[in-house]
């Protein structure tokens, strides 16, 4: 059983840490692309920016939290979801909008959101330096150790508070998610343009506000995904480059444009990378006594090395591109 | 003054004018017809009067108030609709949300609008919970035209309304134009279908190369053994 | 009297004299300032630059291609540079090791053609979904086996005789084998990509490029890894025999000899009918497909030929670096200041790109020094006036600093020079 309590840690519970961080910033990507038509390659540098707002705020009233029972980075999210999605907006009135005004092709819009990337990537290191610290300042990560019950394991089930935050917070995202678009006229309005932005502009709907909506939810998502990552190892600047990758990844197996498949799809890549690097030789050990005497299990059986964990979402990414260029489901063709 | 007065309208895409200088009237009580050969500026006729395409010559006036070059949501306010001629729907939304996203400027009357709507295309009811894209084709451009009247618009262009449609369908299709100009709704559209689309119209207009080449009334262009020869295959 | 000049002669190339000089300019700057052997250094590799910067203005220029993952490419042609040049290991190939290493990939042959014949099963009348399945579990057990088998040995290269060492073959082997490397890759992810989105291409060549990056650095058995392998020899004689100065001017040569040679193929190939068409296809894919031009075609052949130019340049560059460091690829270095150089030159044209390549590389290296002092200067007087506390690591910053500033400057020239310095000239075809 230990064994078994092993694999819920180890890769249960860190593929679904890893699927909600993908989850919610592929929905961000997705819905920036769906109604923009851009891969937003900036992204995941507005995920580095939301954590870095909440670390200085946190760093400022490290006792704020205590106050009211919960861990001083959660209290500050809002502020810094707040801060993110002027970001976001304040990007594409600078650099995104006027291109688009000026009718240049979507790739240009994607090299220019490159060039996003570098100047967040410089300020944020600029202010920030290059080291990795950690969000719970003042406070400790409280770790919960779950026994199971009788003596059927020695070891506990692990998991962390931010773990559950950000599990807690992913199913609410998405319930949200699905309410806003499917019950509100602006959710409505968005997924008007993403289908059709002709006939949206037709139908009197305002585009400029609901590109401004686009950037406010994919602002305030990204910082929640930063942050809870951050939460749950550190804060790195380097964070947002091996999380480009992955979250395309999940973006496009999903079908780029649909948010449910995005939620899809990074919990796929999510769990896909977990357990392509656990190492399923513990799983075999206890029912060693079943094979014959000269099949030894070897000491590693993952299916590669951690150091290759980068090359999973792309493997995936590029299977899905020949097999179905469009996502794993059915779906319309942007 | 006519509801819709467009004066030597010169217009096209990135800076190539494809219409060159086209006059058209409609009154409320008009059905106006654009015919014409493929690719002379029908469909950008109709885009040029609802802010799609640069006007950039001439004037386009609503009830002698300039309309030339507004964006098209102002132009909703005002009181047109439009049809495109193909993609006027939002495939993977409901029909019901379709018709909703027609009334979004004006959220209150929504609920109102939509059993009028309902009312005046009944299969649309049956319907209302399925994406617009699984629909038959007549009842895709009941969709379409469902959008644009849920603003209760007092000018409606419609592009093509019949493009692909089975007679059947064409008729209803036509029916239904004439009943909503009826009920006090100026129409201007572009047909393919010259013939049954003239039966029907009380203005003419032909358009070849971007110009006005007759303008008169329907009947008196079915009759005419020009146009009939040039334009409605003998 | 400029004015006079340019009123007697319309046809002078103003726009190119200017950026010309402009390059001299800057260039006498740095030989006045730096002194001539830290100035060849710099040209040398700018000249390097130039040759990947004109394999990604193919891409771009004339294919339209977003190719995001340059530094993929580069590592690419600097790992087969190292691998050609690099004397034999003789320890390595008298060992059983080279047998044994053999004798893995041969399973792993046979392993591939398992999987090859099982995924073709159906045709025996086995269900299709029962196929997939079954081609995939076999694959997964396929490379689990082969992991096991070939892990002892790539460990035991380590261990015994440091890495597989080189080929022994003259430099420009290498490059030449790593434009050819870098082309198959190349190949291989123009052909999944380029028919889909233009914004899938770009995705798929940033992560290949960070894959490449990691094979690189964790294959210790190959390319020793994060111990890096140094001194690449040069096709020309080193520094230690002619001196720095004699030794980079000779490397400048023969960079310089392939840059013109490229750049003359590249002008045939633009007026050629080949280059018509691809900017036709470029420009209005709709009426070229119309006129049945074979458009997947020409497109892999554009973007296949930019990654051959890209691993050249790469080789060459490494070389000149005389260590191939697999960490040492950066996407900010490798991919986004040569995307610089090229839609600040101006893409789709060589001799602007060539410019741009020297231009903007002269004003990367000038940069840090330059960022530096302003940032002392301002960190000077912060303290003088305010009594602030200049942060401690000025020169990391300083580095950061320049991140920004290539992001600036490439968002900044896609909004008011879209076109580049140098616009490309567009002839109308008639
Ligand atoms: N989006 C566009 N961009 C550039 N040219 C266009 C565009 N749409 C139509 N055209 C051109 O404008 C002309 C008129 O087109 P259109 O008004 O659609 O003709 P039709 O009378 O068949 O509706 C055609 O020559 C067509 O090629
Ligand atoms: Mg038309």
């Amino acid at each position: 059983m230990n064994e078994l309590v092993f694999f819920i840690n180890k890769a249960l519970i860190s593929g679904a840490v890893a699927g909600s961080i993908y989850a919610i910033g592929a929905v961000g990507v997705t819905l920036v692309f769906s109604i923009m038509r851009f891969a937003h390659f900036a992204h995941a540098d507005q995920m580095t920016f939301g954590a870095l707002i909440v670390f200085f705020l946190t760093a400022l009233f490290p006792g704020a939290g205590a106050a009211l029972g919960i861990p001083t980075p959660l209290l500050m999210l809002p502020l810094a979801m707040l801060a993110t999605s002027v970001l976001a907006i304040g990007i594409d009135k600078a650099f995104y909008k006027p291109l688009r005004e000026h009718g240049v092709k979507p790739i240009v819009i994607v090299i220019a959101s490159l060039g996003v990337t570098l100047m967040l990537q410089g300020i944020i290191r600029l202010f920030a330096g290059t080291s990795s610290r950690s969000l719970y300042i003042e406070e400790s990560k409280a770790i919960f150790r779950l026994d199971l019950p009788g003596d059927l394991a020695s070891r506990p089930l692990v998991i962390t508070e931010p773990q559950i935050l950000l599990i807690v917070f992913t199913i609410l995202a998405v319930f949200g998610l699905h309410l806003f678009l499917n019950r509100t006229r602006m959710g409505k309005a968005m997924r008007a343009m993403s289908d059709n932005p002709d006939l949206a502009r037709v139908s009197g709907i305002d585009t400029n506000k609901v590109v401004m909506v686009t950037w406010v939810l994919a602002g305030c998502l990204a910082a929640a995904a930063g942050t809870f990552l951050s939460l749950d190892v550190s804060l790195s600047p380097d964070l947002s480059f091996f999380l480009l990758l992955p979250i395309f990844a999940a973006a496009i197996v999903g079908g780029v444009g649909h948010p449910y498949g995005a939620i899809a799809g990074g919990f796929l890549v999510g769990y896909a990378e977990t357990l392509s690097v656990f190492n399923w030789s513990v799983l075999l050990r206890p029912i060693n006594h079943w094979f014959p005497e000269w099949m030894e299990i070897p000491r590693n059986l993952s299916l590669v090395g951690t150091e290759y964990k980068i090359v999973v979402p792309f493997f995936i990414l590029v299977v899905v591109l020949i097999w179905r260029p469009t996502g794993i489901f059915k779906g319309k063709v942007i | 003054m006519s509801l819709l007065n467009a004066t030597q309208v010169e217009g096209g895409y990135g800076g190539m004018n494809i219409l060159k200088g086209v006059d058209m009237a409609i009154d409320k009580e008009d059905i106006g017809v654009i015919v014409g050969p493929n690719g002379a500026g029908k469909s950008t006729m109709l885009k040029a009067i609802f802010g799609l395409v640069e006007v950039n010559g001439g004037d386009i006036q609503l009830r002698g108030q300039s309309i030339a070059n507004l964006a098209p949501n102002k132009l909703v306010e005002l009181g047109m609709g439009f049809i495109p001629q193909e993609k006027n729907i939002f495939p993977s939304m409901t029909v019901e949300e379709n018709l909703e996203m027609g009334a979004y400027i004006k959220p209150q009357e929504t609920a109102r609008m939509l059993e009028k709507i309902y009312g005046f295309f009944p299969p649309l009811k049956e319907k209302r919970k399925q994406p617009a894209g699984e629909l038959s084709g007549g009842q895709r451009q009941m969709v379409a035209m469902g959008r644009a009247l849920m603003t209760e618009p007092t000018l409606l262009l419609l592009d093509e309304p019949t493009a692909g449609l089975s007679p059947l369908y064409m008729q209803e299709i036509f029916d239904r134009i004439v009943e909503i100009n009826k009920a006090g709704v100026g129409v201007l559209m572009v047909e393919q279908n010259a013939k049954q689309a003239l039966e029907i119209a009380t203005k003419g207009f032909v358009l070849a190369s971007g110009q006005n080449l007759y303008t008169d009334s329907g009947h008196n262009l079915l009759n005419d053994p020009e146009v009939a020869k040039s334009f409605l295959g003998g | 009297m400029l004015a006079k000049l340019f009123d007697k002669y319309p046809d002078l190339p103003l726009r190119e004299l200017v950026v010309a000089a402009l390059v001299l300019v800057a260039l006498l700057f740095v030989f006045l300032s730096q002194g001539n052997a830290y100035s060849l250094r710099m040209l040398v590799e700018a000249a390097c630059y130039a040759i990947i910067a004109l394999g990604l203005t193919i891409q771009w220029g004339y294919g339209g291609q977003f190719n995001a993952g340059v530094m993929g490419f580069v590592a690419l042609g600097g790992f087969c540079a190292m691998s050609f040049s690099m004397p034999v290991n003789t320890e390595f190939w008298n060992s059983d090791l080279p047998g044994r290493l053999g004798q893995t990939f041969l399973w792993g042959l046979v392993g591939i053609a398992l999987v090859v014949a099982v995924s073709q099963v159906h045709r025996l009348g086995v269900p299709k979904k029962l196929r997939t399945i079954l081609t995939i579990i076999l694959a997964l057990i396929v490379w689990m086996v082969f992991r096991s088998l070939f892990d002892p040995v790539t460990s035991a290269i380590e261990s015994e005789v440091d890495f597989v060492g080189g080929l022994g073959m003259p430099a420009w082997i290498g490059w030449l084998m790593g434009g050819l490397l870098a082309g198959v890759v190349g190949y291989f992810i123009g052909h999944i990509c380029l028919g889909l989105r233009s914004d899938y291409l770009a995705i798929a060549t940033l992560g290949i490029a960070e894959i490449i990056k990691a094979f690189l650095k964790n294959a210790d058995w190959l390319t020793r890894g994060t111990a890096t392998v140094s001194p690449l020899p040069w096709p020309t004689p080193g520094p230690g025999e002619l001196g720095f100065i004699w030794a980079r001017s000779l490397y400048l040569v023969i960079t310089a000899v392939m840059i013109v040679a490229i750049f003359y193929l590249l002008q045939k190939a633009y007026n050629a009918p080949w280059g018509r068409m691809i900017r036709a296809i470029r420009d209005n894919e709709i009426s070229a497909r119309a006129m049945g031009k074979n458009i997947e075609k020409r497109r892999l052949e554009v973007f296949v030929f930019g990654c051959v130019l890209i691993g050249i340049g790469g080789g060459a560059l490494t070389s000149f670096n005389g260590i191939f460091d697999a960490t040492g690829y950066l996407p900010l270095n490798h991919t986004f200041l040569v995307l610089v150089m090229v839609i600040l030159g101006g893409p789709g044209n060589n001799l602007g790109t060539i410019l741009g390549a020297l231009l903007v590389y002269i004003i990367w290296v000038m940069s840090e020094p330059l960022a530096l002092w302003i940032m002392q200067l301002f960190a000077d007087l912060g303290s003088g006036a305010f009594g602030w506390d200049a942060p401690d690591n000025l020169s990391s910053r300083a580095l950061q600093a320049r991140v920004f500033v290539i992001g600036l400057l490439i968002v900044l020239v896609l909004r008011y020079a879209p076109k580049g310095l140098m616009p490309e000239k567009l002839k109308h075809i008639s």
